[in-house]
């Protein structure tokens, strides 16, 4: 670095600021987890993790809730991060909804994403007695999520009261919780997409190629193009997966997922997509659109 | 006025980055009371600029059904209120942050309510905000909350304020109207110590005046909102203060390496910089700036590194690392500016946990000095404070911790209150001034004291303050009033610009932050000379009421008399006797006070000179009967 510099650019004060608020966790809780989804925003905020604790290790384990209908390619990457990296991977799947089979077919979007997903992410969280769990959600990727502190409280029971929260001042945060009790902690609150973009590129950030356009089989359901990542997706009378150069502007689980027709192969490109677009983010996620304020109620029930 | 412009070809796209990551932040909050219009203000600044996405229009178009919209058919608030609750209610009940970016500078809004029991959140967002806009419905005028939100931005340390006069169209683009609330304004927030109001007239349900100036308002001759919002100079305070680093996380991966982790807090630190620990005032010298990125030749305010000292110090979290020679206060007791947010009120005498950047301490609720009324200032005793009450109060921590003034400060200076049974954040406060008596340094206790020292020059020691503007007269009084005391065998010293600023506080210019300094600095020479018997007359403009209150605070049981030599702007600017206004009139010389910076004039002087009407020799025989009758 050289010895001009006046002020720190908008992404080095972003940077700062979430290393800051991951060491005020470290600092706090004695017993914090990561949340870890394998896209673009965990990524970026592994990086960020090992930035803050540098030249320790990530002082605290990463967990991932496992639906067991991720990518392929996302469990690949996860299990290269952990073994490159060297931080504690912890997966957790929900055992019961295995045993009863629950999935994306048969039980819908919103019953799928309740067993596997938020009713996994509680029981990991007790199991685990963690007191305090990061994630890597943003402000202005939806409207509820625009009003979440950046040290959330949560219940006993893990939920969320939107009416209650705490007011949260300056850069003081209130990391107190009784027994029971945990803080859900957003180190990204105040990145946008654009800016997680230009820092991947920036500090050359590894992510899941399913970012980049490939050609990969997908079929179209009511104007959402799914990738078809193993043989256990139920194709309709008919239906025949075609191969398209698609990419993933946000990663989940592949039957719930939408691809975007795209050429983006490079960070480069996809930036420059990304800026011509006039989509949101989230709109590649089925299970946003299921009913009005869903987001909120999931939030409200412990998801993330 | 365009959105973020795409890059045309990969070639430009490292070119178009740079110029992404050098922008500059504006962070702004919305404020104002029920109904004004926040939310559809802060909606139309992103439709105006072709932020909106496609998915987002199509779901804001359907939900607008049944509300009311606009010539677009939209109903802006739509985007902003995000919670259900609030959706149904037609009200915002917590604040929301809103990111956008133009080609000139990204923001981050904060929309805050006006519904009067969500105060605190309001307080929340100015807490992290440049700019505030403060939104009045043009037909109603400034009303009760905009008094309120106005002394809660000033409390906060908000410096510019934009007055949104919405719904100008209701009111048919009438200049008057929107002239009386422009006045009414300047004049209710004159103590307000904002740096910078601007009024702009506003329709944001028919976009005049937010991107584009509106024909509708010819006679409104300033710029439009979006482009007040991308020029606005907002300074890099931080940067040209006193060095602090509050260590937040000691890093120890093994036995070799033990390094101390946080953020810069203000000023800079470069490699082989000497630090004191602001506690133990053990001295270290910085060795090492560490990152992932490679260590480090300095690090700026706001930066998070991990530093590593020459020797071995006892430091752990909480510690403050500073600059040796500006040391922030070390102490166990303070005064400050308490907003409660709690349904429980604040006693005296209560005992909650205080947070003030890595530090956590018990504190004690010693005294609430008075509340002040937050629509009309003027303070009353109080037993209390209740939900969304401002109160003076003093705290003493069980322990002493590292502060400065919040004035000078803001990381250093502000802090927060915890329940320490249920663990709610209770209120937020902003340190005013350690309290003296309670420095845990031992001041030697002679057996010679003032009274002695005073007896034997045959007076009792004073310290005369005088306050006004360049040319009013102050220096002309002190003078006369000196002769008259040294023929009379007194011994009197004036302390002025010339013999300060030159010498003992050269080192300070003229910014705010340096102001305040210069006359803590000028305020604490005049105890010791007070204290060695003399009698003291002080000749700054000190322009503002907070430094005059911090200069009779270090005082303490000194007689002290605050003159103001009340003459009106106009008249000094004809004197102009060493040609300052004209230069200031210029932009020769910057933060001139009554031209570039404020002059906020006291509400309580002891002594009011009227320099327009009376002679300097009239004024000096009030002021020296006034000296010799106390």
């Amino acid at each position: 670095m050289t010895s001009k510099r006046q002020a720190l650019t908008h992404l080095e004060r972003l940077e700062s600021q979430s290393i800051e608020i991951f060491r005020e966790v470290a600092a706090s809780f004695e017993r914090p987890v990561m949340m870890y989804s394998i896209g673009k925003d965990s990524s970026v905020l592994l990086h960020l993790a090992r930035k803050a604790f540098f030249p320790s290790k990530i002082p605290f384990p990463l967990l991932h809730i496992d639906t067991t209908w991720k990518f392929r390619e996302m469990i690949a990457f996860r299990d290269r991060m952990a073994e490159e990296y060297g931080f504690e991977l912890r997966v957790h799947t929900n055992q019961e909804g295995v045993a009863n089979n629950i999935n994306p077919f048969d039980h819908g979007s919103s019953r799928y994403t309740d067993i596997m997903k938020t009713a996994a992410l509680r029981q990991a969280l007790s199991a685990g007695q963690y007191d305090a769990a990061i994630g890597g959600a943003r402000r202005d990727e939806e409207k509820s999520r625009a009003k979440e502190r950046i040290f959330s409280h949560r219940n006993a029971a893990h939920a969320w009261d939107p009416k209650n929260q705490r007011p949260e001042l300056w850069r003081v945060f209130n990391t107190r919780i009784n027994p029971g009790e945990s803080m859900r902690v957003f180190p990204l609150s105040n990145w946008t997409e654009l800016d997680i973009w230009t820092y991947i590129h920036a500090e050359q950030i590894p992510i899941v190629p399913l970012y980049f356009a490939a050609k990969r089989p997908v079929v179209e359901r009511s104007g959402t193009l799914i990738m078809i990542d193993d043989d256990r997706y139920r194709l309709e009378d008919g239906e025949r997966p075609r191969e398209e150069m698609v990419r993933f502007r946000t990663l989940g689980c592949y039957p719930l997922t939408g691809a975007i027709r795209s050429n983006a192969a490079s960070l480069a490109e996809i930036i420059m997509e990304m800026q011509a677009s006039t989509t949101s983010e989230r709109e590649g996620r089925l299970i946003d659109s299921d009913q009005a304020g869903s987001m909120e109620k999931k939030k409200q029930e412990g998801y993330f | 006025m365009t959105a973020q412009i795409a890059p045309a070809a990969e070639t430009d796209i490292a070119q178009w980055l740079e110029e992404q990551t050098d922008k500059s932040l504006l962070r702004f909050l919305t404020c104002g009371s029920v109904d004004d219009g926040k939310s559809t203000l802060i909606g139309r600044l992103l439709y105006d600029s072709q932020l909106i996405l496609d998915d987002q229009l199509a779901s804001l178009q359907s939900d607008s059904r049944n509300r009311n919209v606009g010539e677009e058919g939209i109903d802006f608030s739509l985007l902003v209120d995000g919670l259900v609750a609030e959706r149904e209610q037609g009200i915002t009940i917590d604040v929301a942050y809103r990111f956008f970016s133009t080609d000139k500078r990204k923001f981050i809004v904060a929309d805050t309510p006006g519904h009067e029991q969500y105060t605190r959140n309001m307080a929340t967002g100015a807490s992290n905000a440049d700019v505030a806009l403060l939104l009045i419905d043009a037909r109603k005028g400034i009303l009760t909350q905009t008094r309120r939100h106005s002394f809660i931005l000033s409390l906060l340390g908000v410096k510019h304020v934009v007055l949104v006069v919405n719904k100008i169209d209701l009111v048919d683009y009438d200049r008057e109207t929107f002239a009386a609330i422009d006045q009414g304004f300047r004049a209710f927030s004159a103590d307000l110590g904002f740096e910078s109001i601007v009024s702009i007239p506003v329709s944001a349900l028919r976009g005049d005046n937010i991107v584009t100036r509106s024909e509708r308002t010819p006679w409104f001759e300033g710029q439009p909102l979006l482009g007040y919002l991308e020029t606005l100079e907002v300074g890099q305070q931080a940067q040209d203060r006193p060095f602090r680093f509050p260590v937040q996380w000691v890093n120890r991966p093994n036995l070799d390496f033990r390094g101390f982790s946080g953020t810069v807090a203000s000023g800079t630190v470069k490699l082989g910089d000497d630090v004191l620990v602001a506690s133990s005032r053990k001295p270290a010298r910085v060795d090492r700036i560490v990152t992932m990125d490679g260590d480090r030749a300095e690090a700026l305010a706001g930066e998070a590194v991990t530093l590593v000292l020459d020797r071995e110090v006892d430091i752990s979290r909480g510690d403050v690392l500073a600059q040796p020679g500006r040391v922030p206060d070390y102490s166990n007791q303070f005064q400050a500016q308490l907003v409660w947010m709690a349904d429980e009120p604040a006693y005296p005498g209560r005992s909650y946990l205080l947070k003030l950047g890595s530090q956590l301490v018990p504190a004690t609720l010693t005294d609430l000095k008075h509340r002040t009324n937050v629509n009309t200032l003027e303070r009353s005793a109080a037993k209390n404070l209740a939900l969304n009450e401002v109160g003076t109060v003093t705290l003493a921590t069980d322990k002493p911790i590292a502060f400065d003034a919040y004035g000078e400060n803001e990381t250093m200076g502000g802090f927060i209150l915890i329940d320490r049974i249920n663990n709610l954040t209770l209120g937020a406060g902003t340190i005013s001034f350690g309290l003296r008596r309670a420095q845990n340094l031992s001041y030697q206790q002679f057996d010679v004291n003032r009274e002695v020292r005073a007896r034997l020059k045959g007076q009792t020691p004073q310290i005369v303050w005088f306050t006004g503007l360049s040319g009013s007269g102050k220096s002309t009084v002190a003078n006369l009033v000196e002769k008259r005391l040294t023929a009379e065998g007194r011994h009197a010293y004036i302390l002025d610009g010339d013999n300060v600023r030159h010498g003992l506080n050269k080192d300070l210019g003229f910014t705010d932050a340096a102001r305040v300094e210069n006359i803590r600095r000028v305020a604490e020479v005049a105890r010791l000379m007070a204290d060695a018997g003399l009698i003291v007359l002080v000749s700054f403009i000190s322009p503002f009421m907070n430094e005059r209150r911090i200069a009779r605070e270090i005082a303490g049981d000194i007689d002290f008399i605050e003159a103001y030599v009340n003459t009106p702007l106009d008249v000094c600017e004809a004197r102009d006797p060493k040609g300052f206004y004209a230069r200031a009139r210029a932009g020769d010389i910057k933060n001139f006070t009554g031209i570039s910076s404020p002059f906020e004039a006291p509400e309580q002087a002891d002594i009011i000179l009227e320099g327009a009407t009376e002679s300097p020799e009239a004024m000096a025989e009030v002021l020296y009967r006034k000296m010799v009758e106390r």
